[in-house]
C-alpha cells in the first residue's frame, strides 16, 4: 500500500500536507482511489467558503458511486484544483500528486490530531 | 463466501478485484473499468457470464407449454438455434425475470435467465410443469463467456478455427451446437459477439485462448456501462414484479397478435393501461445520475432506475421511469445530491456499435 510517510491521514481517507505557507493541502489516498476504481468527476469547495474539520466539502464520483470528501482541518477554503477536475482521472493516476483543495486553518495544531502514515495503514488494512 | 464460476480461479490470478453480484462472487473489473469498456465498443472483450443459469426444457408439449409461460411467443421461433427475448410474467403482469430461449427442435428448448432471479424462476416454472409431461434440467454444469465487440467474432475465430465453420452463417439471435459448445450471436452490450456456452471445466482454456486471441478481460462494471449505454434493462434495477413490461420500455416483446394465446400475465396487461413508460435522461449540467433519483418533467415527476457515467459519450445517462405524457426532448429536472440539474429526455439507445446514438 502507497503511503507516504511524510502525509498526514483522516480515517475518511484523505491526506493533508502541512506547507510551508501555512495552508494545508488536501486529496485523498492510493487506497481510497484503488477503492472507488475509475474516478470520472469531481466537486470542489469554492475558494472562500469556511468548513469546519469533519465536514463534507467535496465529492469523488467514481464510475461505481459518488463519495463524500471531507475537511481534514477547520479554516478557509483558498484553492481548488481545477486541472483535477477537468482530469478526474488524474486521482487514479497519481492519488498524491493529484491534490483536490487547500484550507488556510484556524488552528494548525489540529493537524496534530490526524493519523500519522503507519496509523492510517491499519485503517486502510481493516477498511 | 458467495458462490463461484468455473473461472473463479482464473480471474484472481488475472488479478480482478471480485464483489458480490446476487450472491455470485464475480469479477467487477480486472484494473480499469472504463478501459474495458472501451475494448467492447472499440475491439473485442469477454465477460464470465456463467452465474446466469441455463435450464434445458424437453417434452412432446414444450412449444405450447413456453407459449403460456411466456409475454413473448415462441410460436414465431421457426429455425433451429434461433433465440427470443422475453418477459416471464406474473398472473397481475409483474415481471418475475427476463429471458433468453433458445429453440433447438420442436421438443426441446434452453432458457437461460438470471443469477439473481435463477432459483425463483426454476421453481415458477417448475409450479407450472406439474403434469405436463416435461423435463425441467439446470444446467450448473455449464459455463458462459460472452465475447463482445466489432471485433469479437474474428478474434473467437483466430482462437477457434475448427468452430469458424459452425458459427460464420449464425445471424443476430441465433446460435448452434458446434463441437459440444453451444454458441449464440447474442449479448448484452449493444455490440456484435457471441455467448459461448461450454462444460464447466473446459472454460478456464476457452478464456485463456480468447486472451491470447486479443480479446480484454472485462468484469461486471463494464458490462452494467454497456448495457446502459445500449439501453438495455437490468432486471431487479430497472424493472421487477412490481412492474409491467410495457411500464419498462418492453412492449416490443410482448406479442399479441395471437388472440388466443393465453400467456400467464396477459389479461392483467389488458385490463390496466400502463400510467408509465421508460425513458433515457442524457444530463446536461455536470455531475452523474444514479439509481432512485426524484425526476420532474413538465408531464409529471419520476425516478430514476439506473444512473451513470456513460464512456462512450463521455458524460452521464440514465434510464428513468415517468408518466407516459413525457416525450422525447422534452426537458427534465433530476435531484442529485440536493441539486436539480438539467437533463433531456431521449429515446434509448444511448450507444451501439461503437457510436453515440443521442
Amino acid at each position: 500500500m502507497n503511503i507516504p510517510a511524510e502525509l498526514k491521514y483522516a480515517r475518511t481517507h484523505e491526506w493533508a500536507r502541512l506547507e510551508a505557507d501555512g495552508t494545508v493541502t488536501v486529496g485523498i489516498t492510493d487506497h481510497a482511489q484503488e477503492a472507488l476504481g475509475d474516478i470520472v468527476f469531481l466537486e470542489l469547495p469554492e475558494p472562500g467558503r469556511r468548513v469546519k474539520a469533519g465536514e463534507e466539502c467535496a465529492v469523488v464520483e467514481s464510475v461505481k458511486a459518488a463519495s463524500d470528501i471531507y475537511a481534514p482541518v477547520g479554516g478557509e477554503i483558498v484553492a481548488a484544483n481545477q486541472d483535477a477536475v477537468d482530469a478526474p482521472e488524474s486521482v487514479n493516476q497519481d492519488a498524491y500528486a493529484t491534490w483536490l483543495f487547500r484550507i488556510r486553518p484556524d488552528d494548525a495544531a489540529e493537524l496534530g490530531g490526524l493519523l500519522d502514515a503507519g496509523d492510517y495503514a491499519r485503517v486502510a488494512e481493516s477498511a | 463466501m458467495g458462490n463461484r464460476t468455473p473461472l473463479h480461479d482464473t480471474h484472481v490470478a488475472a488479478g480482478a478485484k471480485i464483489v458480490d453480484f446476487a450472491g455470485w462472487d464475480m469479477p467487477i473489473h480486472y484494473g480499469s473499468q472504463i478501459a474495458e469498456h472501451h475494448a467492447v465498443r472499440r475491439d473485442a472483450g469477454m465477460f464470465d457470464v456463467s452465474h446466469m443459469l441455463a435450464i434445458d426444457l424437453e417434452g412432446p408439449e414444450a412449444r405450447p407449454w413456453l407459449r403460456r409461460l411466456l409475454a413473448n411467443d415462441v410460436g414465431r421461433l421457426g429455425a433451429a438455434g434461433k433465440a427470443l427475448y422475453s418477459c416471464m410474467l406474473r398472473d397481475d403482469g409483474g415481471v418475475i425475470d427476463d429471458l433468453i430461449v433458445y429453440f433447438l427442435s420442436p421438443t426441446r428448448y434452453r432458457i437461460v435467465v438470471n443469477a439473481g432471479t435463477a432459483d425463483k424462476d426454476l421453481a415458477w416454472m417448475r409450479a407450472r410443469a406439474e403434469g405436463a409431461g416435461l423435463m425441467l434440467v439446470p444446467r450448473r454444469d455449464l459455463a458462459m463467456i460472452a465475447v463482445q465487440g466489432p471485433r469479437a467474432r474474428e478474434r473467437f475465430w483466430a482462437a477457434f478455427p475448427a468452430l469458424r465453420a459452425a458459427t460464420e452463417p449464425l445471424a443476430a439471435f441465433q446460435g448452434g451446437e458446434a463441437d459440444g459448445w453451444f454458441v449464440a450471436r447474442t449479448g448484452y452490450t449493444g455490440e456484435d459477439g457471441f455467448e459461448v456456452t461450454v462444460p464447466a471445466a473446459a472454460a478456464p482454456a476457452a478464456w485463456h485462448a480468447l486472451q491470447a486471441a486479443g480479446v480484454t478481460p472485462c468484469g461486471l462494471g463494464a458490462r452494467d456501462t454497456l448495457r446502459l449505454e445500449a439501453g438495455m434493462n437490468l432486471y431487479g434495477q430497472d424493472m421487477d414484479e412490481a412492474v409491467g413490461p410495457v411500464e419498462s420500455g418492453l412492449a416490443w416483446t410482448v406479442d399479441l397478435r395471437d388472440a388466443d394465446r393465453d400467456f400467464v400475465g396477459r389479461r392483467a396487461l389488458a385490463a390496466r393501461p400502463p400510467e408509465r413508460q421508460l425513458v433515457g435522461l442524457v444530463l446536461e449540467d455536470k455531475g452523474i445520475l444514479r439509481a432512485h433519483q426524484r425526476v420532474i418533467c413538465g408531464a409529471g415527476e419520476g425516478e430514476t432506475t439506473s444512473g451513470s457515467y456513460a464512456p462512450t459519450l463521455d458524460r452521464s445517462v440514465a434510464l428513468a421511469r415517468v408518466p407516459v405524457a413525457v416525450r422525447p426532448g422534452d426537458e427534465a429536472l433530476v435531484e442529485v445530491r440536493g441539486k436539480m440539474l438539467r437533463a433531456r429526455v431521449v429515446r434509448p439507445p444511448f450507444a451501439r456499435h461503437g457510436k453515440a446514438m443521442i
